[in-house]
């Protein structure tokens, strides 16, 4: 039991919200220090989204992974900086300002859970959580050097998690390395009932560095158009290491990657424009003015409150679910999406785990990806383990341009245990 | 494509402001993701494997919730235990 100091200076623009001094208790992280993404509900401290439609909401309550980090003693230093309501890759979508790389301020650390990986890479705390929709843990993770990790969806409870796509988000662990991952993932998943998606599949693995005979397929798609070459062949360089390290190495097929962006994002505007439509200003955030009409108060606030690209994705969401274009788009997101987990389930018959990069590219720089098309592209590689439930893991992986490059790790649904194992490996690997 | 006057129908029914400037821009950046979004023609309709998901049900049992001042507490306009909503009619 104490009190953890938090003075740390913060250059890079990492947190929203910070907790000067920081009450922690007893348990597996007793003074463990730990930032926490500002979409999640913590009791009696600011949650913003990174949206100024809830500037100064104070939540009643805690959110089940900030009871369960309490409950083991964790110190919560404070809440981290997002692109707005998760939507983006940059973390230059918030309300409070962009947060930076801390391995090149000129560039982004990627996100949307940027703030989270740049307070874990520039040493501010020792872990994080962030929130996965379609690479928000992952995309950050290999931009600024950190491993992150998206669980089985289901594993770690969504109740208290501000939601905009429910049925691909997912909570998980960021840090400095995967022993850390795999402690907090032990924290993490514990059934909640709160949750109607919640899974009872506690994590209480110690991960195991020995791959040998482990079956790694590698798709092509993973390699193909858009992808860097400087950071494919980095990432090859990271296979081989496994293949080195007793793994097979498989190449492999998984053709609904042509569609499977499409998918993702049809099903998470679709999802928004419902989710959104909860920010009125009337239970929170900036009064409305209760002397206009309920529709002209409420479209004034959310034009000031939310930012574009929020905007967008409702509007967006909203058109692929009315009457005429419902069949055009989201249903036939829905089949594309059924697709890729046949996709998978066809791929984990025959290899343990999947590898290729967790990003095309190394970080943008600041403004650079202004277009929101181009922005979205560069989610390809992450979205297809959201649409199918799957755990995937971003665990650092050599550098191009001075700039960290992130090997990702699929494994079947709920075999969490393994990817971790096999990141592991890598990161031992690595070091020896 | 999508015109102006779209743009203005779904914002409407989206409950989203946008202003005049931002119509134009808007418009351009819709045309190009659902030209992207045409992709999913080549999908078939209701392909892919069964998902296996099922609908999760609990019993309706009285718990105890939140008190009606901490419920309240974020809210703009209240009055009693109330929230003050603008005008519907």
């Amino acid at each position: 039991m104490g009190i953890f100091a938090f003075s740390a200076p913060d250059p890079c623009n990492a947190f929203i919200t910070r907790i000067p001094e920081a009450e922690y208790g007893d348990g597996k992280l007793a003074g463990v220090s730990i930032a926490v993404k500002d979409n999640i509900s913590t009791k009696g401290i600011q949650t913003t989204c990174g949206s100024k439609i809830l500037e100064g909401y104070v939540p009643p309550y805690d959110a089940h992974v900030v009871e369960l980090l309490r409950a083991e003693g964790a110190a919560i230093l404070g809440k981290t900086n997002m692109d707005e309501f998760g939507m983006g890759t940059t973390t230059e979508n918030s309300a409070y300002g962009p947060t930076l790389n801390p391995a090149d301020r000129e560039r982004v650390p990627g996100g949307s859970s940027g703030g989270s990986a740049a307070a874990v890479a520039s040493g501010m705390v020792r872990m994080a959580l962030g929130t996965d929709t379609g690479g928000s843990i992952r995309c950050p993770a290999a931009f600024c050097g950190i491993v992150g990790m998206k669980p089985t969806y289901g594993r770690v409870s969504r109740y208290g998690l501000v939601a905009y796509a429910n049925s691909l988000e997912q909570i998980g662990p960021m840090a400095a390395n995967v022993p850390d991952i795999s402690l907090l993932m032990g924290v993490l998943t514990c059934h909640d009932p709160r949750d109607s998606t919640s899974i009872i599949a506690p994590y209480t693995h110690t991960p195991d560095p020995d791959i040998h005979g482990l079956k790694v397929g590698v798709p092509e798609e993973y390699f193909g158009k858009g992808v860097d070459p400087r950071v494919a062949s980095t990432v090859w360089e990271g296979i081989s290491l496994l293949e080195r390290l007793g793994a097979e190495i498989i190449t492999c097929r998984m053709p609904s990657m042509d569609y499977a962006l499409a998918a993702y994002y049809v099903t998470c505007m679709s999802e928004a424009s419902s989710n959104l439509a909860r920010f009125d200003g009337v239970r929170y955030g900036p009064p409305a003015d209760p002397k206009k009409q309920w529709h002209e108060s409420f479209q004034e606030r959310r034009r000031d409150g939310f930012g574009k690209e929020v905007r967008r994705r409702v509007m967006l969401g909203t058109f692929a679910l009315s009457s005429g274009y419902y069949g055009k788009y989201y249903a036939k997101a829905q089949s594309a999406r059924r697709n890729v987990a046949a996709d998978f389930s066809r791929l984990f018959s025959e290899v343990d785990v999947l590898a290729g990069p967790t990003m095309p590219t190394i970080a943008f720089r600041l403004g650079e990806k202004s277009d929101p098309l181009s922005m979205y592209l560069s989610d390809i590689l992450t979205v297809p383990a959201n649409l199918a439930g799957v755990p995937a893991i971003s665990v650092p992986c050599g550098k191009v341009d001075g700039m960290p490059v992130g090997l990702q790790i699929m494994g079947r649904w709920c075999a969490d245990e393994r990817v971790i194992d096999v990141a592991y490996a890598f990161e031992e690997g690595v070091s020896a | 494509m999508i015109s102006e006057r779209d743009v203005l129908h779904i914002a409407e029914l989206a409950d989203i402001g946008i202003t005049r400037e931002e119509l134009d821009e808007f418009t351009g950046q819709f045309n190009d993701i659902l030209d992207y979004f045409d992709i999913l023609d080549q999908v078939e309709a209701g392909a892919g494997a069964e998902t296996g998901l099922y609908n999760v049900f609990r019993d309706d049992e009285v718990v105890p919730s939140l008190p009606p001042d901490e419920i309240l507490g974020n809210a703009g306009e209240t009055e009693d235990d109330f929230f003050r909503a603008p005008r519907v009619m």
